[in-house]
């Protein structure tokens, strides 16, 4: 019957399966008829945090992900403690051990992966566990209660992890490996030697580049023997030999595995009717053992299953972090290198501080990092953008400066402040009410965290210490972003997707664009709809109608609004230089509309505040009769054009600085960029203009102009790039208006020169302005162009009546005062 | 009941807004993108932003502030931030909108 829903089986109540049905929820909730099999008597949990359950630093009941009751609301059935024996993909069902049956008109495997069991004699022994799930952990918590001596075998990640956690539980804990150091997988050998040295100081015993070769013992273990011929004692062997995709269930029912299941980039196993997700795949070759690949899997899963079609999985770049409370590690990807890639080196013994980077072709492969992994996040970032580095590489190892260190004195360890410490600034809060949200409301994402917790939600400044938070308290299974991210929760497609689709497709209104691009909302969010108005914008100067509706509140009535809802007016004064005559027009129009504030901006200009908004278009009218125009304070456009007094007065002057300004700022007012720009032309090194911390900064010298990008006053502060040098004024306006069209085209919106450049690489910016004359001539012409049909003052138009109903109240009730 | 017109469906512009001034406060009146009308009073529960001034989408609105949520339908704000807009009724009638006026508006 066509009346009955399609029938989605899930085997595995994991992280992987869980984590695709939200995500289905989400996009089509009530669409599938859901049944669940998990063979683990248990709701779904956090598996990440059972090496914080081990080491007795949280409970069971914290790491439950969803409980019974999100089942029963979600009217999925759930069979916990049943394993399913066989799929008829004939038949289209599944059976479970116990002969319960269920059909299908789609399943999701998610089998997750079984630990290694060595094949050495006694493994059947009792007082031998593996390191997988919550039966495990209780296993060995029982054995830490009457035993005192514990065996490891396995020193990767997860044996690490228990030894640690069986330690904290006062064991004795001895940890064998087969390799000359622990973790061989993410470290290289100084990093491993670095790890062990750290470990041994907490208690472990290390037995390296040692064999098992027969588990000892009558009833219960009491020892291994190594090849060797050396025995120690044991009341515990714990198995962390490492993980292998559970694919049997799957082998036998005829689906193609190699390694793991294999999966197409929908996620799609050989029968299309059949996905599948998280550890048991194998992608493109790879598999995944950690929880952020997984998530991206989900996602992909659930948009095909849901009939949207739209999404492709392209494999993950992963990184590893150590959850062990005090060592600090990270690694990400390719960290030997081979003949063709470079190493960057640094050691610092004394304070227990090890880096190394490896580059090809000046983008960077891999990164290893012992001690100080504040970092980490950030060379992840570079590793997966393949940005450019050869402007960066001197300063490479010495890290991002910058990261989120405003006003905490570079404080960056997250791990050793105190939960009272202030992690976001503008919203107030704390390292201990983040860590609290990410492990009570089981956040995985910095979306969530800022969603949750409001944390790097305003400024963002402190969105490197969120993501170190992250990392911290959920270890090695936070990577910082997806590859790829989407704009909003309306669109799978990010920015770059949008920019290209509107060249590619020639689309040139917003409902044409959202519908191509299959938008999951009617008309966008306050996120979106901004963006895509902009790109619209940019790329058809004079053609787009310019979607007032879509613009934030600042830049759809030309004022900055104020938190009491009163409004700013700041007109533009050209270079910074203004006349008695233009104070006189300022001061009367301020009293006459009884301007509360007067301010000299930071932008050499006169800012009067306090202005309510149906008196914004008279007011506009006088300053227009009076020869102003906007200032554009309020957008995401060119804001100022900062000069000093240059050769004109000053005896150190080299050019006519001023002068310069002024013809800059003609040719660039009225502008729209992705975020807003600041200019500044400075007549001597002395630099009083401050040109260096703008986006575009000029510094006068005797013999030409040096320019400047990508400099940054506020949050984060970031000197400027130094691009080039030229000899004229001409050639200064040509290289700013190639260099502010390169940015309006390629750059994100809301995203600024500084992080822009740092993105894409500063020798990318040199190629297209600078190395290459007949683009920097197109750039520059393009710029032009646009900026044809953008210097109106959009004041002048609203003084004369332009949407008018914008300033004035739909009606009056009653007696206002 | 009170009901009083207050102007014409196209007085707000589509996925706009438009304020009525009352002793009592400000009223914003919402139109969606499917032409339905909301009204609540122009003050964000977060910091009292005024609601008139943010992006709607959807049957929602963003405070122009600190970017809050509105759900129109209810004044809630949308999870997970908790706080609520007191709403009041309107209706479309031939292109006519009327507002259900509340007494602890009035003088």
């Amino acid at each position: 019957m066509m009346d009955t829903k399609p029938r989605l089986v899930v085997i595995g109540n994991g992280m992987a399966g869980m984590r695709t049905i939200e995500e289905l929820l989400k996009m089509s909730p009530d669409d599938f008829d859901i049944t669940v099999f998990g063979s683990e008597p248990r709701p779904n949990y956090n598996r990440i945090l059972l090496s914080p359950v081990l080491s007795g630093e949280m409970r069971f009941e914290e790491t439950i992900l969803n409980d019974l009751n999100w089942y029963e609301e979600n009217r999925i059935a759930l069979h916990v403690g049943r394993t399913v024996s066989k799929i008829d993909r004939f038949r289209c069902h599944v059976e479970t051990e116990e002969g319960l049956r269920a059909p299908y008109d789609r399943l999701l495997i998610a089998t997750g992966s079984n630990p290694i069991m060595l094949p050495i004699p006694g493994m059947d022994l009792p007082g031998v566990v593996a390191y997988r799930s919550m039966d495990d952990v209780e296993k060995m918590l029982a054995a830490a209660e009457s035993g005192k001596r514990a065996v490891v075998i396995g020193g990767g990640l997860l044996g690490l992890e228990a030894a640690n956690g069986l330690s904290m539980r006062g064991m004795k804990v001895s940890v064998v490996h087969l390799c000359d150091w622990p973790m061989e997988r993410q470290l290289d050998s100084v990093g491993g030697g670095l790890l062990k040295d750290a470990l041994e100081r907490r208690g472990l015993r290390f037995y390296l580049s040692r064999q098992t070769e027969a588990i000892l013992g009558e009833e219960r273990v009491t020892g291994v023997r190594f090849k060797d011929g050396e025995e120690i004692e044991a009341d515990l062997l714990v198995m962390a030999a490492g993980i292998r995709p559970s694919i049997a269930l799957a082998k036998s029912a005829g689906i193609h595995c190699e390694r793991g299941i294999v999966v197409s980039d929908t996620m799609q196993t050989y029968d299309p009717k059949i996905y599948s997700v998280g550890e048991c795949v194998q992608h493109r070759g790879q598999t995944y053992g950690l929880v952020a690949p997984l998530f991206e899997q989900a996602r992909v899963a659930a948009n095909h299953i849901a009939r949207y079609g739209r999404m492709r999985y392209e494999g993950s770049a992963v990184s590893t972090k150590l959850k062990v409370t005090g060592i600090d590690l990270f690694s990400a990807g390719n960290f030997n290198a081979g003949e063709e890639d470079e190493e960057l080196l640094l050691q610092d013994a004394s304070r227990g501080v090890y880096k190394k980077l490896v580059l090809r072709d000046n983008k960077l492969r891999g990164a290893v990092m012992y001690g100080d992994t504040v970092d980490g996040p950030w060379y992840f970032q570079l590793m997966r953008d393949g940005t450019d580095l050869s402007e960066l590489r001197e300063h490479l190892l010495f890290g991002q400066v910058h990261l989120g260190d405003a006003g905490r004195g570079g404080a960056s360890n997250v791990a050793n402040m105190a939960d009272s410490a202030e992690i976001c600034g503008c919203n107030g809060v704390c390292k201990g009410a983040i860590v609290d949200a990410i492990i009570g409301k089981k956040l995985f994402t910095l979306e969530e965290v800022r969603a949750h917790t409001k944390a790097s939600a305003s400024c963002g400044s402190c969105t490197g210490l969120v993501e170190a938070l992250l990392a911290n308290t959920l270890g090695g299974d936070y990577s910082a972003r997806p590859s790829k991210k989407p704009i909003c929760s309306c669109t799978e497609h990010a920015h770059q997707d949008v920019q290209q689709a509107i060249s590619r497709l020639g689309i040139k209104n917003m409902p044409d664009l959202m519908r191509a691009l299959d938008w999951k909302t009617a008309d966008g969010c306050h996120v979106c709809r901004p963006a895509l108005n902009y790109y619209l914008m940019t790329a058809w100067p004079g053609i787009y109608q310019d979607d007032s509706r879509s613009r934030f509140i600042n830049e759809r009535v030309h004022a900055n609004i104020q938190k009491d809802g009163t409004y700013s007016v700041i007109p533009r004064i050209w270079g910074g230089v203004t006349s008695p005559k233009e104070l006189r027009t300022i001061a009367e129009i301020a009293e006459k509309y009884r301007v509360s504030t007067v301010h000299i901006t930071g932008g050499q200009r006169i800012g009067l505040y306090g202005i309510s908004k149906e008196n914004l278009p008279g007011m506009w009218g006088e300053l227009v009769q009076g020869g102003f125009v906007s200032g554009h304070a309020y957008g995401k456009a060119l804001r100022t054009v900062k000069t000093c007094v240059g050769s004109e007065w000053c005896r150190f002057g080299t050019q006519d600085s001023t002068g310069l300004g002024i013809r800059v700022e003609k040719m660039t007012w009225g502008s729209w960029t992705p975020h807003k720009f600041k200019i500044a032309v400075s007549g001597c090194p002395r630099n009083c203009a401050e040109a260096t911390i703008k986006d575009f900064g000029v510094v006068c010298v005797d013999s030409g102009y040096e320019i400047h990008v990508g400099g940054n006053g506020g949050i984060k502060v970031r000197v400027t790039d130094f691009l080039c040098k030229v000899e004229s004024e001409e050639a200064v306006l040509e290289h700013c208006g190639a260099f502010m069209q390169l940015y309006r085209e390629e750059a994100n919106y809301m995203e600024r020169t500084a992080p822009w450049i740092e993105r894409v690489g500063l020798a990318y910016v040199r190629q297209h302005v600078v190395e290459s004359e007949k683009e920097r001539a197109e750039l520059y012409e393009r710029f032009l162009e646009s900026q044809r049909h953008s210097q109106d003052d959009p004041w002048k138009a609203r003084a004369e009546g332009k949407d008018a109903h914008e300033y004035a109240a739909l009606a009056t009730l009653g007696e206002v005062k | 009941m009170n009901w009083i017109q207050v102007g014409l469906l196209s007085d707000i512009p589509r996925q706009g807004s438009r304020v009525i001034k009352t002793s009592g406060g400000e009223i914003a009146l919402f139109r969606s993108v499917d032409d339905e009308v909301f009204a609540l009073d122009d003050r964000c529960p977060h910091k009292g932003g005024p609601l008139s001034q943010g992006i709607v989408h959807g049957h929602r609105v963003t405070c122009p502030l600190h970017s809050w949520v509105i759900a129109l339908e209810s004044g809630e704000a949308v999870a997970p931030d908790a706080g609520c807009a007191h709403r009041h009724e309107v209706r479309q009638a031939h292109g006519l909108l009327f507002l259900n006026f509340d007494g602890e508006l009035e003088n």
